[in-house]
């Protein structure tokens, strides 16, 4: 950086850091308002799933017909679906089967494939090479195909789905962690460990997966976004969470296509509720990969 | 009173048909029909989809019809047999050909062709497959003692038998051929029908034109017809709406009805009917506490139909509250004596209340958790599933919903893993002999699901079918009914489905039936101008 | 470089091989098979053992595992891919309509992605953190975030309501009538277009900012050459590769992979013919299809290696 007027000027005129978490968040929320705004919908999307059973005027499993595909009035605020299901409710409660497959889809997809990722890179040569020949032909199949075979052989059900998500993520999630690992790997700390004496297992866990955390992170975020994505698509063609189960999805599925034209309620706010979960994981993930990656910083 | 309304109904809409009918029918034009799904072979003895029926069936006849103008559809009707008498006995029927019917091909149709039919339909020969073979098990053997006449020989007397022969699946085909090539017919089309076959076009569509040398003078009147696939609801709607297409065989959803009527207003004719699906509950009897019938009782009284059909009938293809005939026909049991049973009750409070102490009885705590197995498609087993989840949950068992997809489904099923399950049955005739075979004991009939044996239910059934006398015979039906839906609660009634044809003013002739898989040979549909 | 593509082009055959492998085994341990999803469907009362024996036979299915294995692969390398199960008919005639459309669709929106994508990418960049740069990728990640088949629904919906119009829904291939093809598909292209678009306007955003930060672009600024020049003539030139990448790979998975947009918007495409080749245990045509898209996938990866090597001296794989 070529010394200037101005840059002196920036340097001297730096702001003084502040202290601890808050101080981080704060910067955060300055410095990235983008990811601020995202971090605050995953925030409130939490405490919506923690709390619906105290926020959600109804139950989630009660018809009443007597009240179905009902506009939103004064007492069921985003109106009723085809059973008379309160839809607010269901979309309160939706936040929990969402989060619970995102998270665990998310979770298990990051972790095997960081696990795999790293102890390919590590171990290399013929290993190396199988592992990367096997991901490739996971690689190589469409996302929801992928998801489609698994649940075809597991069945249906929330806990099928995870796995289903789960597994187009993996070589995905391999991938990345796997270059990541590589440079890793050159470290001289890695030979120093190897001369001590410690095992494989403890070097990839202790000193090759801290490292690629960077990476993962960012992926496991965006992985969220996706995962919430593939459920709701996978409910949609009825093959993820099944009824009466409250799911985003799956409150478009049926009679929300059928009876879109005049109750568009039942098809508009699920669909929301998607599109802002997964905005905000993406909007976060966008700027934590912005905030770790050095070379995008501004000037 | 109810029944009187209901007759009056049915003749009422046979009287609107009818005297649409007196409308002189005019020659020409092209019928266009969307078709939800295509055939995956085009031999009807092997096949039980109406994607079949739908674009298939005007290339061929049948030795019996059912009865076209008949809005009940269950009267057999002369087709390519002109008359018939049955023996004495019972066991013989002798049926009198039509001269003059000649296949597309030019040669002429005769009993040795019709007994080659049956003969692959009902004795076929190594490597040939025939779904309905068991249907015909009485039958023992088939003589075609002269080219106008062919001979059934039973083993014992049955009452349904006739009924049976009407079925749309049992296309004539030329003896010559499959004789050659018994699964020639898989591949190929060439039949008497009041169609020639032109074209197949696969994932698009098949065409059929006028059979100029049909035995029926005057007959068709449409100059051919073009049947497209399409797979989608909305494409079908759309193509309606459109005025793209005239008519679809198979039903509309009533907000499908509601949209059309709205479009399109006078230009759409809408035809309904109960129809001849439904849905039933069926229970493992080999599960605990489902062997006890109180449950199974409860489980039935927590169900209120009546209110179901009011609300689910705008949103499903479901509408009557019904037992085990279609209702409105012959043998149905008339509202008055179906609401004594179990579960039909009016009062559902009452119902509830019942269903509660019952379980209680037998020992089953609240919150009691069962799996309900669902069959994966959208309609109307899902909206169905919801409704029955929830009134379960109002007596306080805990329904889990587990959906198996339909390829696997009856493999699971019958494997007996299930505790409560989702059944269905679809008939091509209203006939209780039919309909009622699904409920047998489980060692004469393996489709029963529920893994039950009953032989005063079996008795019953026998006897029915034996019975000639009409009033006897309801009266047996009625007890079959009472023991099955209420005293032992075997299997539970859902609704009755509810078959909803909004289409083209311009199609005339055409009536409907319960069945989707009946009157689609259009001989007998015209378009106005 | 030969010695490059010969490598690149081996090494798809055990990837390739594998795929088969997975496929063949995968579909075997779904519950059920064809002869149950045709003759158990109606649950009719007269069902029959033998009937299903004998169309298990017909098809091949009582054979040992390894042997229909063998006999498909021998298939394959004769490019001979059999019949289907369900309808019995070859299963080229099956895929090749719906293989047309797909390829349309994955060709319009992954131009339409591109019209959005780089434009956008290139602007966001050059103001990066202002407003504009804001704008730009909220834009951008709503389109990631919104599911593609919800914005269908709501196109379609909108459509009706305001223009009163519904998209056709019978498919014309583009050669019959290019009007109408257009119609039909330019809804679907651009709702997946501009799910798309978002990928490839990060890239292009990020890309363009490794680049502007090179020396020489700075050089060239303090000279006082004016910026547009300088983003056309050497920014542009080296922001482009990366993005040209993703977005080809993103193309070859946009073959099989709109099932569910298909399903909205009632299109015969490869992605529903994939579900109901599935849910009717078709083994052949499903496995003919994964070897479709797969193959497709793995030369579109090719190509793209293959131009990067060429256009990027820089970087030969070892």
């Amino acid at each position: 950086m070529a010394v200037t007027p101005q840059t002196v000027e920036e340097l001297t005129r730096a702001e003084p850091r502040r202290a601890g978490w808050t101080g981080a968040v704060l910067d955060f929320i300055r410095q990235r308002p983008l990811g601020a705004i995202g971090g605050g919908i995953i925030v409130v999307m939490v405490a919506v799933a923690a709390t619906a059973g105290l926020l959600a005027p109804y139950n989630p499993l009660a018809n009443d017909y007597a009240a179905m595909l009902s506009p939103p009035n004064a007492e069921h605020w985003l109106g009723t679906d085809a059973h008379g299901r309160d839809v607010l409710t269901r979309i309160l409660y939706g936040s929990r089967t969402a989060l619970m497959v995102g998270l665990g889809a998310s979770l298990i997809g990051a972790v095997l494939g960081a696990l795999i990722g790293v102890a390919s890179a590590y171990f290399g040569g013929r290993v190396d090479l199988i592992v990367q020949r096997i991901m490739d032909v996971f690689f190589a199949f469409p996302v929801i195909i992928l998801a489609l075979a698994v649940v075809a052989v597991l069945g249906t059900g929330a806990g099928n789905v995870i796995l289903a998500i789960a597994t187009p993520m993996v070589p995905r999630c391999a991938r990345v962690v796997r270059s990541s690992a590589l440079s890793v790997r050159e470290m001289p700390y890695i030979d120093a460990a190897r001369a001590a004496g410690f095992g494989h297992r403890r070097i990839i866990l202790r000193h090759m997966l801290p490292n690629v955390m960077a990476p993962l992170l960012i992926m496991a975020t965006a992985f969220l976004g996706e995962a919430i994505l593939l459920e709701a698509s996978l409910s949609f063609l009825g093959l993820g969470v099944q009824e009466p189960t409250a799911a985003w999805g799956l409150m478009l599925r049926g009679a929300a296509v059928e009876f879109a034209e005049s109750a568009p309620w039942m098809a508009i706010f699920p669909g929301l509720a998607i599109s802002l979960a997964v905005f905000g994981f993406n909007l976060f993930g966008d700027s934590l990969r912005d905030a770790l990656d050095p070379r995008l910083r501004t000037q | 009173m109810k029944r009187l309304a209901g007759l009056l109904a049915l003749a009422a809409g046979a009287l609107l048909t009818l005297s649409a009918q007196a409308q002189t029918p005019r020659s020409g034009g092209e019928l266009v029909f969307p078709v939800p799904s295509e055939p995956p072979s085009y031999d009807g003895h092997r096949e039980e989809t109406f994607g079949l029926i739908h674009p298939i069936a005007p290339f061929y006849n049948t030795l019996l019809r059912v009865d076209p103008n008949d809005p009940g559809g269950t009267k057999p009707y002369p087709s390519i047999a002109e008359s018939w008498t049955v023996s004495q006995d019972g066991k013989t029927y002798t049926f009198k050909l039509r001269r003059g019917v000649k296949f597309h091909d030019g040669s002429d149709l005769t009993s040795k062709d019709v007994k080659a039919s049956y003969d692959k339909i009902i004795f076929p020969p190594p490597g040939v497959g025939s779904t309905r073979k068991g249907q015909y098990a009485v039958v023992e053997k088939i003589e075609a003692p002269d080219p106008a006449t062919v001979v059934f020989r039973l083993k014992q007397s049955s009452g349904s038998f006739l009924v049976g022969l009407a079925s749309p699946w049992n296309f004539i085909y030329k003896a010559d051929i499959l004789a050659k090539d018994p699964h020639w017919y898989e591949k190929n089309i060439m039949g008497s029908g009041p169609f020639t076959f032109v074209e197949h076009v696969k994932g698009s569509h098949v065409v059929g034109k006028k059979n100029p040398n049909y035995w029926d003078k005057g007959k068709p009147y449409l100059d051919g017809f073009r049947a497209i696939f399409m797979r989608e609801s909305a494409a079908q709607v759309a193509a309606v709406r459109g005025e793209r297409a005239h008519i679809q065989f198979r039903g509309f959803t009533p907000k499908d009805r509601d949209n059309l009527k709205a479009a399109l207003g006078d230009k759409i004719t809408v035809q309904e009917s109960p129809w001849d699906c439904i849905l039933m509950v069926g229970i493992n009897h080999e599960k605990k506490p489902f062997d006890d019938k109180r449950v199974r009782r409860a489980l039935s009284l927590a169900l209120d139909r009546h209110g179901a059909s009011t609300a689910l009938s705008q949103i499903a293809i479901v509408k009557a509250v019904a037992g085990v005939q279609v209702p409105g026909t012959p043998f149905a049991t008339p509202p008055e004596e179906l609401n004594k049973l179990a579960g039909y009750w009016t009062d559902a409070e009452k119902s509830r209340a019942e269903a509660k102490r019952l379980l209680r009885e037998a020992g089953v705590p609240d919150g009691f958790q069962f799996t309900f197995t669902n069959r994966g498609i959208p309609m109307p087993y899902e909206p169905l599933g919801v409704w029955m989840i929830d009134q379960w949950r109002r007596i306080g068992l805990n329904v889990q919903q587990q959906v198996i997809e339909p390829a696997a489904y009856f493999g699971v099923i019958r494997k007996g893993d299930s505790q409560v399950h989702m059944d269905f049955q679809c008939g091509y005739i209203v006939e209780p002999d039919l309909d009622m075979y699904k409920f047998l004991s489980s060692d004469r009939n393996p489709a029963n699901y529920g893994r039950y044996k009953d032989p005063v239910l079996d008795a019953l059934y026998d006897k029915q079918s034996g019975e000639t006398n009409v009033e006897k015979r309801k009266q047996l039906i009625r007890q079959f009914e009472k023991r099955l839906l209420d005293e032992e609660a075997h299997y539970l009634m859902t609704l009755q489905w509810h078959r909803i044809i909004p289409h083209s003013a311009k199609v005339k002739g055409w009536t409907i039936t319960p069945s989707h898989y009946l009157n689609n040979t259009l001989d007998t549909v015209w378009l106005a101008e | 470089m030969g010695y490059y593509i010969l490598k690149r082009l081996l090494a798809m055959i055990p990837t390739l091989i594998g795929v088969a492998v997975l496929i063949f085994i995968l579909l075997r341990v779904v519950p059920g098979d064809v002869v149950e999803a045709r003759y158990l469907t109606q649950g009719s009362q007269f069902q029959s053992q033998d009937l299903m024996d004998i169309e298990r036979k017909k098809l091949g299915l009582d054979q040992p595992l390894w042997k229909q294995f063998t006999t498909w692969m021998t298939g394959l390398a004769r490019l001979d891919f059999g019949l289907s199960m369900w309808t019995g008919a070859p299963i080229t005639e099956e895929i090749k309509l719906r293989f047309a459309l797909s390829l349309q669709l994955a060709i319009m929106a992954s131009l339409l992605a591109q019209l959005l994508a780089i434009p956008l990418g290139i602007l966001a960049a050059v103001k990066q953190d202002t407003w504009v740069d804001y704008a730009v990728r909220v834009f951008s990640i709503a389109g990631l975030a919104t599911p593609s088949f919800w914005l269908g629904i709501v196109m379609i919906l909108t459509m009706l309501i305001v223009f009163k119009w519904v998209p056709p829904m019978v498919f014309t291939p583009l050669w019959v009538n290019p009007w109408e093809n257009l119609a039909q598909l330019i809804w679907p292209a651009l709702a997946v277009g501009y799910r798309y678009s978002a990928v490839g306007t990060r890239m292009m955003r990020s890309a363009m900012l490794e680049v502007l930060r090179e020396d020489y672009i700075r050089t060239a600024r303090a000279k006082g050459l004016w910026l547009k020049l300088i983003l056309v003539r050497h920014a542009l030139k080296n922001a482009i590769l990366p993005v040209l990448t993703v977005m080809s790979l993103e193309f070859a998975f946009l073959l099989g992979g709109l099932v569910v947009t298909e399903q909205v918007f009632n299109l015969n495409g490869l992605g529903m013919l994939f579900v109901e080749a599935i849910s009717r245990r078709d083994y052949t045509l499903t496995q003919a299809l994964v070897m479709l898209v797969a193959t497709f996938f793995l030369i579109v990866n090719f190509v793209v290696d293959i131009a990067y090597a060429w256009l990027d001296p820089r970087i030969r794989y070892r």
